[in-house]
């Protein structure tokens, strides 16, 4: 059965095109220059599309998707979030979208100023001393953030700090990305508190230990009480403390994870800071840190000399762990994030941290209301909780995956699925702040409602979504006949 | 229930060893095993004649919820990957301690004797243990 | 205010639900001595008529200036269609398409991309976008270390005329996880990399080659001989090509006997704005048989549970939600938003508008070169071929020349100084399709004004 909106290639026409966008033709002679062994034999074979047809055929595409413009998305740990449209529109004015990023510093003082004062609002929110804002994405900012750490003990000598600890239900980036700079990951198991097992934590520090890396709130949605005390452990053993600031949406205004005794943080501009998803990207990660790590901070920085602004690069810090971007990061999403953050402005920080724990915390006592089990019922959400469905499982035979794909047809995008590993069945559940109550009290209704059929028609929930574009996919065909480009011929 | 063989030997990591008449053996992943990974989309198999080590790391099974290092039981040089596994990786699901055998393997002097393998009631107790 | 939308009842009733008195007594799990004092740093509020003046008294301060820098990011017209379709609601508020049932639309524009940029570079398969050109390319050295089993020693043959922010970025990257990057000279003369700088590594253990096309320069490297010499020693060739030249210039899949085993660039010259850096997308491909070692996401067509089709996001084993510590790579984003932006734009110019772009592009960067060598003080530096940008070396420093052109409202390129002492007073200087006769006649006339004027002086 064919796609509800063909492949481009298949709109394809040969001799068609979008004319208009066309530069004149240029004579054959002023090519002359090109030697014909390194010239191409064949056009390439894009798509030949009239104008209407590929905004016909992209706005379908479009109208195929969810979105926070279009649907609650509670995705736990993702933050989903109204994107303003605002900081889109003055991010996209003509003078910031036209400049070169080698264009002179004078000629950009601007930009430069809106940099600087994003800089100095996240050293403030954050409670660090130094940020940088060039790392492109949560996991980039991350891998900075561990190799500042490396870098720290390698300055001072201690070439065998070579070992980061990481709480087991961490997010899956953060043992990737002690690999990835060269460090050998230990994991540590988490009490069914849901904080650290600060007995595990004390048997795993020791003079291999370069640091550990957690988020607070944790993954587990709930706040790690005892983070002074295991701030102090790694400390004294030698360690560095680096915060995934993946849920700092929970505590924005409320704490600081420089307080906490972190060294080291990344943040989501892309969560925290409303910057658009964008279907996967792109993110920004932007990295603050404590004093004793502020020479390591990847350049380009943005430093204000009197009432000049002008970039930090590798001959003003030495020292840096380097150069993570071409140019100076994701101008365009820090842009987004500075325009944001000036509307909240200092109580709306606040603001987002307070609606944010209400809503999740709303959310769950109702859930709990309507029968559903929380995985850690004695403690209070931050801006996200779980549920788990084992239950459900069991008894019913219906999964967090088939909950997860019911609610499409409720017209809901799911709530995180089967993240922490930790806890069996489990929906990861995150409101965000700019959700009505009225829109939670309907999410409940139909989590209710599924509930019910999977007692009565479980096949129901088991074989959804019955509405959407497509039926549940066949992943483990996807994966053993790879079809990953179109090709012209149809096959199965 | 999974699958336990009485005349294999078994790891704790829910690898299988069959002793060949050969003096090779055989390895591949227990039923337990294949039935936690589900529909398995790739199988990486060692190539003949890498030397390997106990607990070394040497073939990888892929599905979509998990890829999963297979270890070796014991030391000793490679003499097959099963090459039926690249186009049909569904075998070790359907047959994992026959067709969808990983691979065969000659064992260093001594290797096979000085490994830690399990019996099948061993393994079992195991697989009771982790709740299966 | 934070785009809250409750009202006071509404709380009232909330804080009911719960069974607390206020929103304060929802944080009393947070030892008190952690909890904020003052956010000082932060200024107050402004409403949205208050930040959109500020935003644009900056970008007026900052103005727009007639642009004649390369180096790595292009100005090229960008149809209106293109951020018309991108910034739509549905596109630019997705998150990242897991749950394939709701993101068809996401999901299928990736597969196109795909097939675009493959068939673009020549190619079999392609991921869904990285974060930029120079972070593709590092990651490209670690997928060459995984893929190439043929070789042990983790040693990658950089040229010197590869993008020399690219070079700092792959160090920055991968050094950590023990691969060397080693320099290879390129000739003073030509301007490209030569036969002699190879010598030295011919019986050498060496895991992969980069090849840039066009190099920084704007300079055509001999990607043949290169590509041929790496794959007769078991040398992975990685290639590093700008996407708008592919339209004219033989991809990486044609070079050679066999072709590139990874090729990988910047996108933005594809419908993405210059935007003073960012956010830019680089794309990565490669062979089949090395699919495996790709990082970031792939998008596969498949069937549904009803026989229909569809798509979603496969191989994913081997990214970090599910492998962790053994990933390919750290990797959880692909830049989205621009690459939707690259495939409406590729759809819009098909192969004509992309050729059309490449070729007056070309011819504009000549029409330049010949009108400011006919300023006295400036020649070209390299003999040879090149494509839309190549490096001019003057007769005095260049900095101050170019404050001069700036004072005229002209960027006039790139000083080399930092980059490349070694060539003296060099300029890196770019035309595009953007450029008209009359432009360059103006950069002509301001720069042998300036030229002039410090002559004097």
């Amino acid at each position: 059965m064919p796609l509800p909106e063909k492949v481009i290639f298949e709109h394809s026409r040969p001799g068609s095109g979008a004319r208009d966008q066309w530069p004149h033709a240029t004579p054959d002679a002023a090519l002359s220059d090109l030697p014909a062994k390194l010239r191409r034999t064949r056009l390439p074979e894009l798509p030949e599309v009239g104008e209407l047809e590929t905004v016909r055929h992209f706005t379908r595409l479009s109208q195929l998707n969810f979105s926070i413009d279009t649907h609650f998305y509670p995705l736990g740990s993702c933050t989903m979030k109204y994107n303003p449209k605002a900081c889109n529109q003055y991010a996209m004015l003509p003078e910031f979208l036209s400049r070169h990023p080698l264009a002179p510093e004078s000629h950009g003082q601007g930009l430069l100023a809106c940099l600087y004062e994003l800089q100095e609002m996240l050293k403030a929110v954050s409670g660090m001393e130094g940020v940088a804002l060039s790392p492109m994405a949560g996991a980039h900012g991350e891998f900075a953030g561990v190799a500042m750490i490396r870098a720290y003990h390698r300055a001072r000598g201690d070439l065998k700090r070579n070992e980061i600890i990481v709480p087991e239900a961490a997010h899956g980036t953060n043992p990737a990305t002690a690999t990835m700079c060269g460090c050998a990951v230990r994991e540590i198991p988490v009490a069914s508190s849901g904080d650290v097992d600060i007995e595990a934590l004390k048997s795993a520090v020791g003079p291999q230990t370069a640091g550990i890396m957690l988020t607070n709130p944790s993954t587990l949605g709930v706040f790690e009480r005892r983070i002074t005390e295991v701030a102090r452990i790694v400390h004294d053993a030698g360690g560095l403390l680096y915060y995934d600031g993946a849920n700092l949406n929970a505590i924005l205004g409320m704490v600081r994870p420089g307080e906490m005794g972190f060294d080291v943080i990344h943040m989501n501009l892309h969560k925290t800071f409303s910057t658009p998803h964008g279907g996967g990207g792109p993110g920004a990660g932007a990295v603050g840190v404590s004093a004793r790590l502020l020479p390591f901070l990847p350049i380009p920085l943005v430093a204000k000399e009197g009432e000049r602004y002008r970039w930090l690069t590798e001959a003003d810090m030495p020292q840096s762990i380097g150069r993570l971007s071409a140019f100076m990061g994701n101008a365009g999403v820090l842009l987004r994030a500075y325009i944001y953050m000036r509307m909240l402005g200092r109580d709306g920080m606040r603001e987002v941290g307070q609606y944010a724990t209400l809503n999740a915390n709303y959310l769950l006592k109702r859930l709990q209301a309507a029968g559903f089990d929380a995985a850690y019922p004695q403690r209070r959400a931050s801006h996200e909780f779980i549920v788990t469905l084992k239950r459900q499982a069991r008894e019913l035979n219906v999964t967090a995956m088939d909950f997860a794909k019911r609610l499409l047809d409720y017209g809901f995008h799911a709530p995180t699925t089967y993240f922490p590993l930790l806890v069996p069945e489990c929906l990861l559940i995150e409101p965000t702040e700019t959700e009505t109550k009225e829109t939670l009290d309907a999410f409940v209704t139909a989590m209710t409602q599924i509930q019910k059929e999977a007692e009565e028609q479980p096949g129901r929930v088991s074989s959804a979504p019955h509405t959407m574009p497509v039926r549940r996919l066949d992943d483990v065909r996807a994966a053993r006949q790879l079809d990953l480009t179109w090709k012209p011929t149809a096959q199965p | 229930m999974s699958n336990v063989p009485a005349d294999l030997k078994y790891t704790k990591s829910h690898e299988w060893v069959r002793a060949l008449a050969d003096g090779t053996v055989e390895i591949g992943i227990t039923d337990h095993a294949q039935h936690a990974l589900g529909d398995l989309v790739f199988i990486e198999v060692p190539e003949a004649g890498r030397t390997v080590k106990a607990d070394e790391p040497c073939a990888v099974v892929e599905s979509v919820k998990a890829a999963s290092d297979v270890y070796a039981p014991l030391a000793g040089v490679i003499t097959a990957g099963n090459p039926k596994l690249a186009a049909e990786p569904e075998a070790v699901n359907t047959d994992p301690y026959g067709e969808g055998w990983l691979m065969r393997l000659r064992p260093s002097a001594g290797a096979l004797a000085a490994a830690p393998l399990l019996s099948a009631p061993e393994y079992q107790k195991v697989l009771e243990a982790e709740g299966a | 205010m934070a785009f809250i939308p409750h009202t006071e009842a509404e709380v009232a009733a909330m804080l009911a639900a719960i069974g607390v008195a206020r929103i304060e007594d929802l944080f009393d799990e947070i030892p008190p001595q952690l909890r904020v004092k003052s956010l000082a740093g932060v200024p107050e509020a402004l409403n949205e008529m208050e930040i959109g003046r500020l935003m644009s008294e900056r970008a007026r301060s900052d103005g727009i200036a007639l642009s004649f820098i390369g180096a790595g990011a292009y100005e090229h017209h960008i149809p209106a269609a293109v951020w018309a379709l991108t910034t739509r609601g549905e596109f630019y508020s997705a998150y990242t398409p897991y749950q394939a049932e709701a993101s068809q639309g996401t999901l299928q524009l990736i597969y196109e991309f795909q097939t675009m940029i493959a068939r673009l570079t020549g190619m079999q398969v392609a991921n869904a976008s990285m974060y930029d050109g120079a972070s593709a390319t590092a990651e490209a050295a670690l997928m060459a270390v995984r893929a190439n089993r043929k070789s042990s020693s983790a040693r990658i043959l950089v040229p010197r005329t590869l993008h020399p922010h690219y070079r700092r970025v792959a160090v920055a990257t991968a050094a950590n996880q023990g691969v060397r990057f080693e320099e290879l000279a390129y000739g003073a003369q030509e301007g490209i990399t030569l036969p002699g700088a190879l010598v030295h590594y011919d019986t050498e253990d060496i895991t992969a080659l980069i090849v840039p096309q066009p190099n920084f320069f704007g300079r055509l490297e001999d990607v043949d001989a290169l590509t041929d010499w790496a794959h007769a020693r078991g040398i992975l060739v990685i290639a590093v090509v700008n996407p708008t030249a592919l339209a004219l210039l033989k991809p990486p899949g044609e070079w050679g006997a066999r072709g590139a085993d990874i090729a990988v660039g910047e996108g933005q010259p594809l419908g993405v704005p210059l935007s003073s850096g960012g956010p830019y997308f680089g794309f990565m491909t490669t062979r089949m048989e090395y699919v495996r070692q790709m990082p970031g996401r792939i998008v596969g067509r498949t069937l549904d549970a009803a026989g229909k089709e569809g798509f979603t996001l496969t191989l994913q084993a081997r990214e970090q939600h599910i492998r962790r510590a053994k990933a390919t790579s750290n990797i959880c984003t692909n830049q989205g938003l621009l690459m939707t932006a690259a495939t409406i734009y590729l759809s819009l110019l098909g192969p004509q508008g992309l050729a059309r772009t490449a070729a007056a592009s070309h011819a504009r960067a000549r029409e330049l070169v010949a009108a400011l060598s006919r300023v006295a003080g400036v020649r070209t530096a390299f003999a040879g071929p090149y494509f839309h940008e190549t490096v001019l070396q003057l007769d005095r420093p260049v900095a101050p020349l170019l404050e001069a052109l700036r004072a005229r409202g002209i960027l006039g390129g790139l000083d080399l100084a930092t980059y490349y002492p070694e060539l003296g007073n060099a300029l890196l200087v770019c035309a595009t399709e953007t450029k008209s006769s009359a432009d360059i006649e103006r950069y002509r006339n301001a720069l042998s004004e300036a030229l002039q004027n410090v002559r004097a002086a």
